[in-house]
């Protein structure tokens, strides 16, 4: 019996009396256990008043108690205003028009301000010139809150009060100005008339007071060429919506060129109207947005372009001309000059080539062409900087000649070519101020840094055409202790005037004509209508002008090519001439040509990659690693990443400015290399060695297919030719799918998987993308990340492709030479293997063309009628609204990410992480400051949850409100979204379909319209409108 | 007209005689009124009507005098008497000062001008409609004595109500639970006297046979215990889901506020309307929190609460939550001026809805017309504001199901309520026919 058992433990039990037994009885562990040894301190564990079972019971209340306060709301507080500013209603938003001026942008801008704060920066309507934001200014409002914005005068390290910077600063200006020593501004193009007077006075006061202007990024051949030709110091200003046919000779037009903002006349005259549209032909060497757009893009490398403008001007105004060029490039040109002849006053020539030969050439020859396009009369104003005064300051620096240098709005030690030499010469000098935003290169070796005033807490005035100003108004209290250049101007000439009364009465004297100056500044505008007594009229002296040759044309023919390679350098979209490195918005805007964030590189062509060893490899889905080169720029070397840019002229490289910052930027922001010291005599082009270094450099890409592969339901384009001579169904016709054996249109209700649901009721959006307006400037990116407070990822994030963008603008380059050939070439395929092999075919189409065609395409959420993202979510998170909009319901997402993985136009982004207050994510919505730009009436999406383009349901959800409160009916154009406002090139209508007399309503029933993919069915509420070019040579 | 005086001298004893005699006059006059007072009333009215006195004071005077503390203009309790006793003027005086203070300034009357003076210059409105009759009766109620605080007394004596309504209450209970325990008592003793009787009398008491206790029996049928567990699991379910559910909801939610702000007196006994505080209501998403210049607009001249009050909410207590509001906008009572030093008030937030869940005000305040208290509740009847709905999803759904939209005389609705209600066969459209129960019109 099991009971009956006995277990002996031991030998030692069966003796009966054991004392051991016995023990054991007692105490199973006879020795003490060594518990001093894991638990240490044996003193303090003993002195300690905690028992085990009072730990135990501390773990037990507190998780208890844990899980009791988390089902407890917090005690929000809410402070209302003591006394309420009567302009202020909380929830309700202000706007104030005023003037973006960094020296490098210019815009008349509206800025949306809520409960006092800036929070988006929109176009201003009223305004005639520059009244288009870019994606830069558009950014610009995210500079207001900077962590890293100096918050209070500095002198050296060590902080000090405005009137400590007052007395001694103008103290030693004057000991300065007896002493005879030179006192130096060097600022930024300011273009205002206020500060220009402002300076005058400053030099009245102190007679040895000398004012040089510097431009980081030097237009400074095009104002001498321009000055030397109509005696005033300015830009000849263009309105390419008068032109019929334009040629650009390295201009990018649609870019920074002289100093951008020609776009929205550019599109104008592309979209084509009676079955006409302007012509464009453009010459260069780096693959630039106007190049994109053109309808015929010639790659020359920048010796060349100087060959083909002297060229240009023998065909059209007849001077001679006796060099060769490549038989293409010869072609194109003679082609050119004569569509140039031919369209007259109705043909433009533009130029790049920072040469005042050859921007005397142009002149000549628009003159020549009685260009209307070409407008000397109203020149530019917001390019004032001068190379050689600049180039003589430094030289007088190192001389030791220069006693005092107050700067403004520059930052020479980044953007010097010499900046050591600058440097050197800064410590000669004995007062050095800098009005500075940031502690940045030079801020942090200069005496003393005036905490300056971001553009939107200033008061200012700008000229940015002649007799066409803009005015600059705070649009909220200074957020720091901050003072304006103009004011310590003030202060330094002994004035009392307030900077704002100054410009008030000098506008009101000699500007305003007798109009209102409070109608000016609600406007933010105002054009003189005759000629205004005051205007930024500087000539610059003789000595610090480069004359033009009198025979411009024949010395430009005369020019050679140097040895080795060419390197443009340029700017990007995203990052101009470099000022708003710390903006993460821009960092992480992809470039619209390469789409690569994060980085600037060098962009090489195909062949010379080929040749010098140079590659670039896909490795993930956002991942592209590129190869190293050792650049050599007269002795200097740097070593940059590589992209194949396919269209680079061959014997060329390109290299972006703006990049390589060191000081005054969080370290994610540290990217990229510098270029600016190879900008050597302030000229972009250079001679360059271009060797292959070891290494691969990680690039975060946001499209890795380049190319369309003949896919053509994507993006639709015609010739203008076809599209004058033939109907619609030939180059945009509807798909077809097989029903009965019959072809139906998928558009048929026959063939739709789902029921239609009669949205003819109320309000129903329609978003129009026009193929042919859309430059890809990307204005619109940036308007929805404020507008829709869409998070920053950072580089490692993109390189894994978990970008948050709403709106896209894809990039696709034909393979063949055109696009047309891509589809012929696929249409032609016939078995896998062989010559006309799809495998092999298919793989050779992947690859770009050395000088491809370039299309842009927006893309967002196209809300779809029959989404297919709507039927997977399990928890009905997507459903659709009856006014068209494929809503999102974040609190209700569980992230399965099963909407994302059924999108066929991949528009949906997930929240990987938490990307606000997450040390991870240092970007600004990690910080209060950085947070106050966010939209309230937006939610800041949490972890976990699907997000994409919403329509801009707040905007539109607004904008019937305010019509059901006023008691009216809405008129056209009063529905916008972030994006189609902030289109100034009219790429993007939005609107309300079942208003029959609505733009977009005119434009969904164009011949050129399509719906992205339309044989998948989707019925999107976005169109497209085929792209046309004008290929047919005139 | 002035009166011509022969002399200097006889201008003099003139004058003096006129002070003599108006001083005994006042010693009869203020005997006789005390006698007045003490024995008569109807004869009071000749002198004039206090409660008209106060009306026209009300709506004349009160903007800048209060009767007991300098505004604008001085404190007017005994103001005939005082102007008599203290610069020997008459009604006479007054009246000419009230009908045209101007006037009386200009003609270069010392207290006048000394008044005028202190006062910063400001002259007084004049007020030429105002008969004698009527100035009599201002007077008259200017005249009155200040009552003691008679609303303290009355207060404690409704506060002690509910107070002795709770002794009551419990007394009954204590005798109840008294009586039971008598007869709990009464029951034992029975019983254990029957016991003892039966244990006499040798009556064995039938212990009954063994049978099995119930909690056995219950044991032992698995059906019913079956059914029971499921029956308290779906129980369960149903109270920790409901406990669940209303996690988060701060229904009744009634913190306690920097400033003890009663919408019972302002809304309710002064009948101000909601949106002249919560202005912003009617444009904007939020109702807005009114900022102290707003208080300020009525507690210039209302410093102190002369209402009903109660032992816990005493007029001192109420003194008291006006000095905080005074403290915080920087207005110092005594000068009559702003000091500049401002304490904004961090007031605790009632209502807050989670910031994915989007809610316009004036969509329902100026658009659908909706009342305040559709959702807040009877705020004019809440001494402390608390959370009247629970402002659950389900809460707002259910509302936007039933509600009509207001759609008449707006011409944003015409064509829209013209086509929907065809569509939808009826008269009026609710709010989820418009649209209103669509995920993205409060969600983005």
């Amino acid at each position: 019996m099991s009971s009956n058992k006995k277990y002996w433990k031991s030998v030692e039990e069966l003796n009966e009396n054991s004392s051991i037994v016995e023990t054991l009885k007692q105490n199973e562990f006879v020795n003490e256990i060594p518990t001093d040894e894991f638990l240490g301190d044996k003193d303090k564990l003993e002195g300690s008043s905690t028992t085990r079972r009072d730990f135990l019971k501390y773990v037990g209340f507190s998780t208890a108690a844990a899980s009791l306060a988390a089902c407890e709301g917090p005690v929000i507080k809410s402070i209302p205003y003591v006394v309420q500013p009567e302009t202020i209603i909380p929830g309700v938003a202000n706007y104030y028009a005023t003037t973006v001026a960094d020296g490098f942008d210019f815009a008349s801008v509206l800025v949306k301000t809520r409960e006092g704060r800036p929070i988006k920066i929109e176009n201003n309507s009223l305004a005639t010139t520059d009244g288009g934001a870019n994606a830069r200014v558009n950014a610009s409002v995210l500079g207001l809150y900077d962590s890293l914005r100096v918050k209070t005068p500095m002198k050296g390290e060590s902080e000090i009060s405005w009137s400590t910077f007052n007395s001694e600063t103008s103290q030693k200006l004057e000991q300065l100005a007896g002493a005879g020593k030179q006192i130096v501004l060097l600022t930024q193009t300011y273009a205002s008339p206020s500060t220009s007077k402002l300076i005058s006075e400053f030099k009245e006061k102190y007679s040895t007071a000398n004012h040089v202007v510097y431009d980081a990024v030097s237009e400074s051949a095009a104002l001498d060429a321009f000055q030397a030709k109509y005696n005033e110091r300015g830009l000849a200003s263009y309105n390419f919506s008068l032109a019929t046919t334009i040629v650009s000779v390295a201009a990018d037009i649609l870019g920074d060129w002289q100093g951008g903002g020609f776009d929205a006349g550019y599109s104008q005259s592309r979209v084509p109207v009676n079955g006409k549209m302007s012509r464009h032909i453009q010459f260069e060497a780096n693959m630039s947005l106007a190049g994109a757009n053109a309808d015929k893009r010639v790659a020359v490398t920048p010796s060349q372009q100087k060959l083909v403008l002297a060229k240009l001007h023998s065909l059209i105004v007849g001077s001679a001309f006796s060099k060769s060029l490549p038989a293409h490039v010869e072609k194109a040109v003679q082609a050119a000059a004569s569509q140039l002849k031919k369209a007259g006053s109705t043909g433009v020539l533009v130029t790049g080539v920072n040469d005042v030969n050859a921007q005397t050439v142009v002149l000549e020859i628009n003159e020549a062409l009685n260009s209307k396009a070409f407008d000397p009369k109203t020149p530019i104003k917001t390019r004032q900087g001068n190379d050689k005064a600049v180039k003589t300051l430094v030289a007088d620096m190192k001389a030791g000649k220069v006693g005092a240098i107050i700067m403004s709005g520059v930052n020479p030690l980044y953007t010097l070519p010499n900046a050591t030499e600058f440097a050197e010469g800064l410590k000669k000098t004995e007062l050095s101020v800098t009005f500075s935003m940031k502690v940045d290169e030079t801020a942090s070796v200069t005496q003393y840094v005036a905490a300056a005033p971001h553009n939107l807490e200033s008061w200012g005035d700008v000229e940015l055409r002649k007799g066409h100003f803009g005015l600059i108004q705070p649009t909220i209290r200074p957020l720091f202790n901050t003072r304006q250049f103009q004011d310590a101007l003030l202060m330094w000439n002994g004035n009392d005037v307030v900077y704002s009364d100054y410009i008030k009465t000098l506008w009101k004297n000699d500007i305003l004509n007798g109009a209102s100056y409070n109608q000016a500044l609600h406007d933010g505008v105002f054009v003189s209508k005759g000629s205004s007594v005051i205007g930024d009229t500087t000539v610059e002296t003789e000595e610090n002008l480069e004359t033009p040759s009198s025979n411009a044309a024949s010395v430009l023919a005369a020019s050679v090519a140097p040895k080795g390679m060419e390197l443009t350098l340029y700017t990007k979209v995203g990052m101009g001439d470099g000022q708003q490195a710390n903006n993460p918005w821009l960092q992480e805007f992809p470039d619209p040509i390469t789409r690569t964030s994060w980085d600037n590189y060098l962009t090489v062509s195909a062949a010379d990659a080929k040749e010098l060893g140079l590659e670039n490899k896909h490795v993930a889905t956002g991942g592209l690693d590129g190869s190293y080169a050792d650049i050599t720029v007269n002795g200097k070397s740097i070593t940059v990443p590589v992209i194949i840019q396919p269209g680079q002229a061959k014997g060329s490289v390109g290299l972006a400015l703006g990049y390589g910052r060191t000081a005054g930027l969080k370290d994610e922001m540290k990217t990229g290399v510098n270029g600016y010291p190879l900008y050597n005599n302030f000229n972009n082009v250079q001679s360059v060695t271009v060797a292959k270094a070891s290494g691969m450099h990680e690039f975060a890409c946001v499209q890795l297919q380049n190319t369309l592969m003949g896919r053509e339901d994507i993006i639709k384009e015609t010739t203008l030719e076809i599209f004058n001579t033939k109907d619609k169904k030939h180059w945009n016709a509807v798909p077809v799918v097989s029903l009965n054996h019959q072809e139906t249109p998928v558009t048929s209700p026959e063939v739709d998987l789902w029921d239609e649901f009669d949205r003819s009721i109320g309000h129903h959006f329609n978003l129009s993308i026009d193929l042919n307006a859309c430059t890809g400037c990307g204005a619109c990116v940036i308007a929805c990340h404020a507008e829709n407070n869409v998070p920053v990822v950072g580089k490692e994030e993109i390189r894994r492709s978990r970008d948050m963008h709403w709106l896209r603008i894809d990039r696709y380059y034909s393979s063949e030479d055109t696009f047309d050939e891509d589809i012929t070439k696929k249409t032609e395929f016939s078995g896998l293997f062989g010559d006309k092999g799809s495998l092999s075919g298919f793989g050779e189409l992947e690859v770009a063309a050395d000088n491809p065609q370039v299309v842009f395409q927006p893309v967002m959420c196209q809300h779809c009628n029959h989404a297919p993202c709507e039927t997977v979510c399990p928890v009905a998170a997507t459903s659709h609204g009856r006014q068209g909009q494929n809503h999102m319901a974040y609190n209700r997402c569980v992230g399965t990410r099963y909407c994302a993985n059924n999108c066929p136009y991949k528009v949906r982004r997930f929240n990987w992480f938490l990307y606000n207050g997450n040390d991870e994510f240092d970007y600004h919505m990690n910080d209060d400051l950085g947070r106050m730009v966010v939209n309230p009436d937006v939610t800041v999406r949490s972890r976990g949850v699907m997000e994409k383009c919403s329509m801009c349901i707040q905007m539109t959800q607004k904008t019937i409100l305010d019509a059901k409160r006023d008691g009216r009916v809405i008129k056209d154009g009063e529905f916008q979204t972030a994006c189609s406002s902030a289109c100034s090139n009219g790429a993007m209508v939005f609107g309300d379909i079942n208003d029959k007399e609505s733009k977009v309503a005119k434009l969904l029933e164009d011949d050129r319209m399509y719906h992205l993919l339309e044989y998948v069915g989707t019925k999107p509420n976005v169109q497209y409108h085929t792209k046309v070019r004008n290929t047919s040579e005139a | 007209m002035k009166k011509p005086y022969q002399s200097l001298e006889d201008n003099l004893t003139n004058n003096m005689k006129q002070v003599i005699h108006r001083k005994l006059d006042r010693n009869i006059l203020r005997l006789s009124l005390i006698i007045l007072l003490a024995f008569s009333t109807s004869l009071h009215a000749q002198e004039g009507d206090p409660v008209a006195g106060k009306a026209l004071f009300n709506t004349n005077c009160a903007a800048c005098h209060q009767l007991d503390k300098k505004m604008t203009g001085p404190a007017l309790r005994n103001v005939e008497a005082r102007l008599a006793d203290e610069e020997g003027l008459d009604r006479e005086w007054l009246s000419k000062w009230i009908r045209n203070s101007a006037g009386v300034i200009k003609s270069g009357d010392a207290y006048a001008v000394k008044i005028f003076d202190e006062y910063g210059g400001a002259a007084m409105t004049a007020y030429p409609q105002l008969s004698d009759e009527d100035i009599s009766n201002i007077l008259a109620y200017t005249a009155e004595e200040k009552k003691e605080a008679p609303a303290a007394a009355a207060g404690g004596a409704v506060a002690a109500n509910p107070q002795s309504d709770g002794a009551s209450n419990t007394l009954i209970l204590a005798g109840l639970a008294i009586l039971f325990a008598i007869l709990a008592g009464a029951l034992v003793l029975v019983n254990k006297t029957l016991r003892r009787f039966a244990d006499e009398k040798g009556i064995e008491l039938n212990q009954g046979q063994k049978t099995t206790p119930i909690w056995k029996a219950f044991v032992q049928n698995q059906f019913l215990v079956l059914v029971s567990v499921v029956v308290l699991m779906l129980a369960g379910g149903y109270f920790v889901y409901g406990y669940l559910m209303q996690v988060g909801v701060n229904q009744g939610y009634e913190p306690v506020q920097p400033i003890h702000f009663s919408h019972k007196i302002h809304a309710g006994d002064n009948g101000i309307d909601c949106k002249y505080c919560h202005s912003s209501a009617r444009v904007s998403k939020t109702s807005g929190i009114p900022s102290l210049n707003v208080c300020m607009n009525c507690h210039k001249s209302i410093y102190e609460y002369n209402g009903e009050t109660t032992a816990e909410y005493s007029k001192e207590f109420y003194d008291g939550e006006i000095k905080k509001l005074y403290d915080a906008v920087g207005w110092d009572d005594a000068e009559q001026k702003y000091t500049g030093e401002e304490k904004p008030v961090k007031w605790v937030r009632i209502h807050n809805l989670p910031d994915f869940a989007y809610f316009n005000h004036s969509q329902h305040v100026t658009v659908a017309g909706l009342e305040c208290q559709t959702c807040h509740g009877p705020v004019e009847e809440m001494e402390i504001m608390s959370q009247h709905s629970p402002l659950t999803m389900g809460w707002c759904i259910n509302c936007h199901r039933d509600t009509e939209v207001k759609v008449k005389d707006n011409p944003y609705y015409t064509k829209i309520h013209e086509q929907l209600s065809k569509k939808y066969g009826v008269e009026k459209l609710t709010a989820a026919q418009m649209g209103g129960l669509e995920c993205g019109k409060c969600h983005y």
